[in-house]
């Protein structure tokens, strides 16, 4: 036993002796994760979020949350001698008197739009390959509200700085409250204590942002993570993956080294972007002030699409009772954004309703062969994208040299006929991509070598494939339409009838699928 | 050290000093009383409207009328001044080159002397916005960029962007960028209110208050790229775009990276 050896076991076993940690240490520093790309996507996440929590923490030490109105006197000469909030002045003061105060602000910036986009991505992944299946449904749920108050969070953390381009966003919100009917204008009045500004909006998101929400994330990403080792992670199908196993690497050592070193990227990568790209130059801006408005006041990327949809109200407003209902702002602003995401949380329940699954899953699906759920979030991605697109109607308009009228009529035209059009491109797709497999595994990889036979006919040479690859394209289960019956056994006809046609209805169109090649068609083939 | 008491005490120092300083009085009183722009003649003022004149018959009537009318898709001249000859030609936006949505912004098509007498012509037609001269525009003198900064906030930041890079109208006329455009262009701009722009009248943001709003705008064109790149400085889109590309492209790329080596 070498030196060093005895002192890790004496500190081990001193540790060990006091907490017991040796028992459980062994079992789960050798719990296996898979090891693919796209389950590295989540980690982005997590990274950002550590990185948001100590980058914040040190902004805190100077900003001061506050509506007094004070005289700027910092270094910043062209605002000298302006009043404004304390909020705003102790942004600049972050930015230019604090050492390294800017690129700390900058990385903050950065690595929550890194944040928010890692999270879309963790949520593709999820999805396309239906990881949130038995028995994984409540931390769906968990993500798609972590997601949810990833935005609003976002949102906080863009207005606080008290600058013009924040100011506009705060009064959007309020508008955005306002718009409900009959209490609008109250909750308003709660909201800002008064009215809009006030002084009392600013300390309060403070106290939400730095406080509230980031207990709460780190509640929810707790739980989200225990649940992930608890029913362990979902694998690719492949040669001796099934349902009850999980293959990979141990986390001591290999992924723990990863995970570790894929941190530091994540940090090395927002901090590059920190130091290189200007992210919200407040002092360009100026201090808010009501009267003022800056053309292109855009939200950060992942609102863009809630001020996209707003951008592309028509006019709508009904009087009722005397109140006004303005139909332009709820639409956009309350009821689209809440169907969406609702239909998002409940998602893995409705498909289970639709296929009649109940079983656990653990093994992926590729997202070819299931081309319904594929082409639905296609669908709704390209929904996304045609909101974002018209969130920056007008940068878009000035840089394409188009009207911003025709691109706002090409997003609301766009974000009916789009998606639709992109769900059935998608199910092609979906399906084409299944043939070809079949093909594949059946006629063998093509060569390119051609064969001249003795009678001069020319025929392109095919290898089988292997048979690791053979089984990845096979692997997947083709599940019939449900058997719904419109009467019972007997011939009562069963309650809820159209519920049943519609789920019949939809579940033939989910079983829709390229037939795998079975057994007795590989046989068939080698006759040949 | 003596030669100079010396020299102090000679019975010619008085009238000398008194000689020096006279002509030091008389030539700082010339040099700061004297008009850059050299005056015309009267001869030469009517030789430079003719001259305007033929430009104008050549180059603009068969638009804007023989008379400065107008027509059906040209303004009347009568009462613009020499200011709005000055920034539409000057800048090269006049003669237009296509009839679009809005007139860009192009090389100029006639030299300062032609753009001069057009302006004169246009001038002796009728009273309208002179031309500032360039004791006018000493924005670095007598401008405020604090002041600018707010004014340009309120009055101009809504079509042309916080940090004076343009932005979209209606029907696909656009606010240009005021980056790089001369202050006497700028002045212009404000005193008469080209295309879509409204008139800024003297009343409601005075001569000062505009030399202040051109002086924090050359402060915010020649102010360095304090955070790093400056992504156009039109908010968040450009930072959006930055984060889905270049951002999450490196992520993916290492998280791809990371999964491939251990095989």
């Amino acid at each position: 036993m070498t030196a060093r050896e005895r002192v890790t076991g004496t500190v081990a076993n001193y540790v060990d002796e006091r907490t017991g940690a040796a028992k459980w240490m062994k079992k789960n520093l050798t719990k296996v994760f898979p090891d693919h790309w796209s389950f590295l996507l989540g980690e982005i996440v997590l990274y950002s979020f550590i990185i948001l929590l100590l980058s914040g923490t040190f902004l805190t030490f100077w900003f001061d949350p506050s509506q007094r109105e004070v005289l700027y006197d910092g270094s910043y000469e062209p605002l000298q001698g302006l009043h404004m909030s304390a909020a705003y002045a102790s942004t600049l003061h972050i930015s230019f008197e604090i050492r390294g105060g800017l690129l700390m602000r900058q990385i903050h910036h950065w690595a929550a739009l890194i944040f928010m986009a890692g999270m879309v991505v963790h949520l593709m992944r999820v999805y396309f390959t239906g990881a949130f299946r038995k028995p994984r449904e409540f931390n769906w749920i968990i993500g798609v509200g972590l997601l949810t108050l990833g935005i609003v969070e976002g949102f906080l953390g863009y207005s606080l700085p008290d600058d013009l381009l924040s100011g506009t966003g705060i009064r959007i919100a309020e508008a955005i409250i306002q718009a409900l009917p009959v209490v609008g204008s109250y909750l308003a009045f709660f909201a800002f204590d008064g009215a809009f500004p006030g002084e009392a909006f600013i300390p309060r998101i403070f106290t939400v942002h730095v406080l509230l929400l980031p207990g709460i994330f780190l509640a929810l990403i707790t739980v989200h993570l225990m649940l992930v080792w608890y029913q362990k992670h979902t694998q690719w199908p492949g040669p001796g993956r099934t349902e009850k196993n999980v293959v990979g690497y141990p986390l001591m050592p290999a992924y723990m080294a990863k995970a570790g070193g894929f941190f530091f990227i994540v940090f090395g990568v927002t901090a590059f972007l920190g130091a290189v790209a200007s992210i919200n130059p407040v002092w360009l801006y100026g201090p808010y002030n009501p009267g003022q408005i800056s053309a292109g006041s855009q939200p950060d990327w992942y609102m863009g699409w809630l001020d996209g949809l707003v951008r592309m109200a028509p006019p709508l407003e009904s009087y009722i009772f005397g109140y006004t209902i303005p139909w332009n702002i709820l639409i956009p602003g309350l009821i689209v954004p809440g169907i969406l995401f609702t239909g998002m949380a409940l998602y893995p329940f409705i498909e289970s309703w639709i296929t009649g699954d109940k079983r656990e899953h653990h093994l992926l699906d590729r997202p070819r062969n299931v081309p319904n759920r594929t082409a639905l979030g296609v669908m709704s991605l390209t929904f996304m994208l045609v909101a974002l697109i018209n969130g920056g109607n007008d940068i878009i308009a000035t840089t394409f040299s188009l009207g911003i009228n025709q691109v706002m009529w090409f997003s609301r035209i766009g974000i009916i006929v789009l998606p639709p059009i992109a769900f059935v491109i998608t199910k092609r797709i979906c399906l084409s991509l299944q043939r070809a497999d079949r093909e594949l595994v059946l006629h063998g990889r093509e060569t390119g070598r051609l064969l001249m036979l003795p009678h001069g006919e020319f025929v392109e040479v095919h290898e089988p494939i292997s048979p690791e690859l053979a089984w990845k394209l096979t692997a997947h289960e083709q599940a019939p339409a449900l058997e719904l019956q419109d009467v019972d056994a007997r011939g009562v006809r069963r309650a809820g009838g159209l519920k049943n046609k519609l789920r019949k209805r939809i579940s033939q169109a989910n079983a829709e699928s390229i037939a795998k090649p079975t057994a007795n068609d590989l046989k068939e083939i080698e006759h040949h | 050290m003596k030669k100079i008491s010396k020299l102090r005490r000679s019975a010619f120092a008085s009238p000398l000093l008194l000689v020096l300083a006279l002509f030091a009085i008389g030539t700082t009183f010339s040099v700061a009383s004297a008009t850059t722009k050299s005056e015309l003649s009267v001869e030469q003022r009517s030789a430079q409207i003719a001259e305007g004149k033929n430009i104008f018959l050549k180059g603009c009537s068969s638009c804007h009328g023989l008379n400065l009318e107008g027509s059906a898709i040209a303004p009347s001249l009568i009462g613009v001044g020499a200011a709005s000859v000055d920034f539409q030609v000057g800048t090269g936006r006049m003669p237009v080159a296509d009839l679009s949505q809005q007139i860009a912004r192009k090389e100029p098509v006639y030299n300062e002397e032609q753009t001069a007498a057009l302006a004169a012509y246009v001038a002796s037609t009728s009273i309208g916005p002179e031309i500032p001269n360039e004791s006018m525009l000493n924005y670095e003198r007598d401008g405020n960029t604090a002041e600018g900064g707010t004014l340009f906030r309120t009055n101009c930041a809504m079509c042309h962007n916080f940090a004076g890079q343009g932005g979209a109208l209606t029907q696909g006329k656009y606010a240009p960028t005021l980056m790089g455009v001369e202050p006497k262009y700028i002045y212009e701009a404000m005193i008469t209110g080209p295309q879509a722009m409204p008139v800024f009248a003297d009343k409601t943001i005075t001569p000062a208050e505009k030399l202040s709003i051109i002086k924090w705008i050359k402060a915010a064109e020649n102010e360095p790229q304090l955070g790093g790149a400056a992504l156009g400085r039109v908010g968040p889109v450009t930072e959006g775009l930055l984060v889905w590309t270049l951002g999450l492209g490196l992520l993916i790329g290492v998280a791809v990276w990371l999964a491939t080596k251990a095989r």
